[in-house]
C-alpha cells in the first residue's frame, strides 16, 4: 500500500541523508519526496511517498521520529488530506496543432508557460490522477520533456502538530 | 578568546570528564597539543577500534559517558566497529574525529573520509562543526544526547583548522531540541492497570535486558522480583540486574539460555519485559515464543513497542521510573505453584558439562572464577563460546560486572573493553575471559595495558578453534570445518612476557584454581593461556529459528 508520510525537520547539514537513510537501509524505494523550508524558521517540510507493507513502514515511522533533527512525523495516508504535484511538460507542438493542446490545457486547467518554435511548456498541478491523465493526453503529440515534483500533502482541518500525533514523542 | 582545541579540553572538564581514549595522528595534532597540558587522563591504545571499545567498556563498568579521540581518515573509520558495537548495545559515548581542514573537504584529500556518513546508520546523532562558535554547544549538546534518553553514540567531525580558530568559550547548560525529548514521569494509570495484571497473574515471569543496567534499576528490580516472587531471566545484556545466585534468578534465557528459563518463559501467563528487545537470540522462533503469555514491555525507546513481539501494554519511561512507579502500588501473585515447577526443571535439568577426558573443560574454568571472586568481579568477555560460557557460568550478584558485545557480536571487544573498565573501576578486579580467536584480534592492547599499569587478568580458553563457528558447521554443516582451525595458535605466554606481562598456561585440572588464585592475588596484569577440550560444545543451544522449548543438550 502506498503511504503518504509528513515530517517537519530542523533544517540542518545532513538532515535529508539520515531521513532518506532509514528507508533504503530497510530496503524501502522512496516513490516522491519533497522538501521545502515552512513559514517557521530553520524548519523544513518533508512530504515522502513509499509503497510499503504497514507494520514494518511503522517501525520506519518511529525510527524517524527517533531522529534528532526531525521534530514530527506522522502517516497521514488515513487522514482527510489534501495532496499536490507539480509537473512542466515540454510538448511538441507545430504551430497548426497549438489549438488541440490548448484545448486539452484548459480541460485540464493547466498552463502554457512558455512558447518555443515548436514546442510549449505546459504547467499543470493537481493530484496523482490527473498528473496522469494530462501526461497520457500529451503523449500523442509527443514529449520532449517531462519533470515533475514530489507530492506534497496537508492534512485538511487543525493546524499540523495540534492534532493527536501517531509518534507521540 | 581560547582556540577549538583548547574548547574541546574545557568542555571535556566542564561534562567532568577524568580519562579519554584515543590516538593521534595529522588531523588531530592541534587537539593533542593542548591535551598535553591538561589533566585529563589519556590512555594511548594501539590502534583505533580499541580506543572505542575501552571507551565502551568504561561506560559500561561506570554508567558515564566514554571519550575517544582518532584521527581523520583511516583513525575515523578504524573506530566504525566499536562506534556501532556500542550503537547495538546503547551504550553512551561521545567520539571525536578529526577531520581535514575545511576547504580540503571532498576534495579527496589527504586522510579524508566522509566519516559522519560513513557512521550514519550507526550513530544517535552526529555533527561536522563547521563553525568554532558553535563548538563547546556542539560538545555539550552530544554529551546530552549520549547519555540520555536511550544512550548511544554520538560523533563529532572536527576539521583540522576548527581545532586552531578562535573564539570566545562559553559553555551552555541547556541546549533545547525540538525533535527530542527525554521520557518524562511513567504515565501512573497505566502502572496501576499493570500492577493489577501482576496481582493476578499465576505463572509471571520477568525478562530484564540491558536497560535495567543502564537505568541503574537493578535495586528496584530486585526488590520488585522479591516482593511479589517473580522469577527472573536475563538477557545477556540484563545480567546483573538480579543477583544470580538468587533463587529467583533464572540466568539467561535464549539461544544458549537455561532449561529453566527458556520453558518458564515458554509456558508463563504473564511475560515482563523490562528494558530488552526481544532479539531473535532471545526469543528463537517468534510465533512460538511464549505462547501463553500476556506481554507487557517497560523500555525508555517508543520505537520498541511491538517492533518484534506484539504487547500487550507499553508503559513507555526510564526503567527505574517506571519500576518506581509500580512499586507504589504493587500487587502480590500467587506464584508457589509456579515456584514449585521452576524449582523442579532447575533440579532436573540444570546447567551441567560433563567432565570426561584429561582436556580441561572451559565451563570448569569460569566456575572457578566465579568461585575465586563471588561473582563480583568485572568480567570482560570476547564473542563466541567464551562469551557464552561466561554468561552461563559466571554468576554476576552485581550491575555493571558482566560486559559483554551483545548485539554486534564483536570480537576483539574484551581486552580493550576490560581496559576501559579498570580505567573506570581502578579498585576493582577486571578479568578479560577469551577464546584464542577473538584474543588475536586486539591482541595489540597488551601494550596498553602495561603502559597504564593496569592490573587486568586475561584468560584465554585456548581451543584452537574459531571455536562457535566450529560448534555450528559440526551441528549444521556435516562437521565441515571450513576456515575454522586457528593454527598455528601462537604461544600466548612468550607473547605476554613480549608485552612484560606475566604469562602462564595450564594444562591439566588440578592448576586451573591454583594458578587463577594466583592471577587474581598478583599485583600486575596476567594472561594464562588454558589448554581447552577442543571439540566442547555450547549447551542447551536453541538452533536457530526454532522453539525455545527444543533445545538441544537440555
Amino acid at each position: 500500500m502506498r503511504h503518504i508520510l509528513a515530517a517537519l525537520v530542523q533544517n540542518q547539514p545532513g538532515v535529508l541523508t539520515r531521513v532518506s537513510g532509514l528507508f533504503s537501509r530497510r530496503g524501502y524505494n522512496i516513490e516522491s519526496l519533497a522538501v521545502g523550508r515552512t513559514h517557521e524558521p530553520g524548519v523544513s517540510r518533508i512530504t515522502i511517498l513509499v509503497d510499503g507493507d504497514g507494520l514494518v513502514l511503522e517501525q520506519v515511522v518511529k525510527q524517524l521520529d527517533k531522529l534528532v533533527d526531525v521534530i514530527d512525523v506522522r502517516d497521514i495516508t488515513a487522514e482527510e488530506h489534501v495532496d499536490r504535484e507539480l509537473v512542466l511538460i515540454k510538448v511538441e507542438a507545430a504551430p497548426e496543432i497549438r489549438g488541440e493542446i490548448m484545448q486539452i490545457v484548459d480541460i485540464f486547467r493547466a498552463r502554457i508557460v512558455d512558447i518555443g518554435q515548436d514546442s510549449l511548456i505546459i504547467e499543470c498541478t493537481g493530484d496523482h490522477g490527473k498528473i496522469r491523465a494530462i501526461e497520457n493526453s500529451l503523449k500523442p503529440f509527443g514529449i520532449l520533456e517531462l519533470v515533475r515534483t514530489g507530492k506534497i500533502a496537508m492534512v485538511r482541518g487543525p493546524k499540523y502538530g495540534e492534532v493527536q500525533n501517531s509518534g507521540g514523542k | 578568546m581560547m582556540t577549538g582545541a583548547e574548547i574541546i579540553v574545557k568542555s571535556l572538564e566542564e561534562e567532568g570528564v577524568d580519562v579519554v581514549f584515543g590516538y593521534p595522528g595529522g588531523a588531530v595534532i592541534p587537539l593533542y597539543d593542548k591535551l598535553y597540558d591538561s589533566s585529563l587522563q589519556h590512555v594511548l591504545v594501539r590502534h583505533e577500534q580499541a580506543a572505542a571499545h575501552a571507551a565502551d567498556g568504561y561506560a559500561r563498568a561506570t554508567g558515564r559517558t566514554g571519550v575517544v579521540i582518532a584521527t581523520s581518515g583511516p583513525g575515523a573509520t578504524n573506530l566504525v566497529t566499536g562506534i556501532a558495537t556500542a550503537a547495538m548495545d546503547s551504550i553512551p559515548m561521545v567520539v571525536f574525529t578529526g577531520q581535514v581542514a575545511l576547504p580540503a573537504i571532498g576534495r579527496d584529500s589527504f586522510q579524508e573520509a566522509d566519516i559522519t556518513g560513513i557512521t550514519l546508520p550507526i550513530v544517535k546523532h552526529s555533527y561536522l562543526v563547521r563553525d568554532v562558535n558553535k563548538l563547546a554547544a556542539t560538545v555539550r549538546a552530544a554529551f546530552y544526547l549520549a547519555g540520555t534518553g536511550r544512550r548511544g553514540p554520538v560523533l563529532i567531525d572536527l576539521p583540522k583548522d576548527i581545532q586552531t580558530a578562535e573564539a570566545e568559550f562559553f559553555y551552555p547548560r541547556e541546549i533545547h531540541f525540538p525533535g527530542y525529548r527525554v521520557p518524562g514521569e511513567p504515565n501512573a494509570a497505566l502502572a496501576y492497570r499493570v500492577t493489577k495484571a501482576i496481582g493476578l497473574a499465576r505463572r509471571p515471569v520477568i525478562y530484564a535486558g540491558g536497560g535495567v543496567i543502564s537505568s541503574g534499576a537493578a535495586e528496584q528490580l530486585t526488590e520488585l522480583a522479591e516482593k511479589t516472587q517473580i522469577p527472573v531471566t536475563t538477557t545477556l545484556m540484563g545480567k546483573g540486574a538480579i543477583p544470580e545466585n538468587r533463587p529467583l534468578s533464572l540466568g539467561m534465557l535464549g539461544m544458549h539460555g537455561t532449561y529453566y528459563a527458556n520453558y518458564a518463559v515458554s509456558q508463563c501467563d504473564l511475560l515482563i519485559a523490562i528494558g530488552a528487545r526481544f532479539d531473535d537470540r532471545v526469543t528463537g522462533r517468534l510465533d512460538t515464543f511464549a505462547p501463553q503469555a500476556k506481554v507487557i514491555h517497560i523500555d525508555i525507546d517508543l520505537a520498541e513497542i511491538g517492533k518484534n513481539v506484539r504487547t500487550d501494554c507499553f508503559l513507555h519511561g526510564d526503567v527505574k521510573a517506571v519500576l518506581r512507579e509500580l512499586l507504589k502500588h504493587i500487587e502480590l501473585p500467587q506464584t508457589e505453584e509456579w515456584l514449585d515447577q521452576i524449582a523442579s526443571w532447575k533440579e532436573e535439568h540444570p546447567l551441567a558439562y560433563r567432565q570426561e577426558g584429561e582436556r580441561i573443560k572451559p565451563q570448569y574454568i569460569v566456575e572457578q572464577i566465579c568461585d575465586l571472586t563471588g561473582g563480583e568481579a568485572i568480567v570482560t568477555t570476547e564473542v563466541g563460546q567464551n562469551q557464552m560460557w561466561a554468561a552461563q557460568y559466571y554468576q554476576v550478584t552485581k550491575p555493571r560486572r558482566f560486559i559483554s558485545s551483545g548485539g554486534l557480536g564483536t570480537m576483539g571487544f574484551g581486552l580493550p573493553a576490560a581496559v576501559g573498565a579498570q580505567m573506570g573501576c581502578p579498585d576493582q578486579l577486571v578479568i578479560n575471559i577469551s577464546g584464542d580467536g577473538s584474543f588475536q584480534m586486539n591482541l595489540q592492547e597488551l601494550a596498553t595495558i602495561v603502559q597504564c599499569r593496569l592490573p587486568v587478568k586475561i584468560i584465554i580458553l585456548n581451543n584452537g578453534y574459531l571455536g562457535m563457528v566450529r560448534q555450528w558447521q559440526e551441528l549444521f554443516h556435516n562437521k565441515r570445518y571450513s576456515q575454522t582451525e586457528l593454527i598455528p595458535v601462537p604461544d600466548f605466554v612468550k607473547l605476554a612476557e613480549a608485552y612484560g606481562i606475566e604469562g602462564r598456561r595450564v594444562r591439566s585440572r588440578e592448576d586451573v584454581r591454583p594458578v587463577l588464585k594466583q592471577a587474581i592475588e598478583h599485583a600486575g596484569p596476567v594472561l594464562i593461556d588454558f589448554e581447552v577440550a577442543k571439540d566442547e560444545n555450547v549447551y542447551p543451544m536453541v538452533p536457530p529459528g526454532g522453539s525455545l522449548t527444543k533445545m538441544m543438550g537440555g
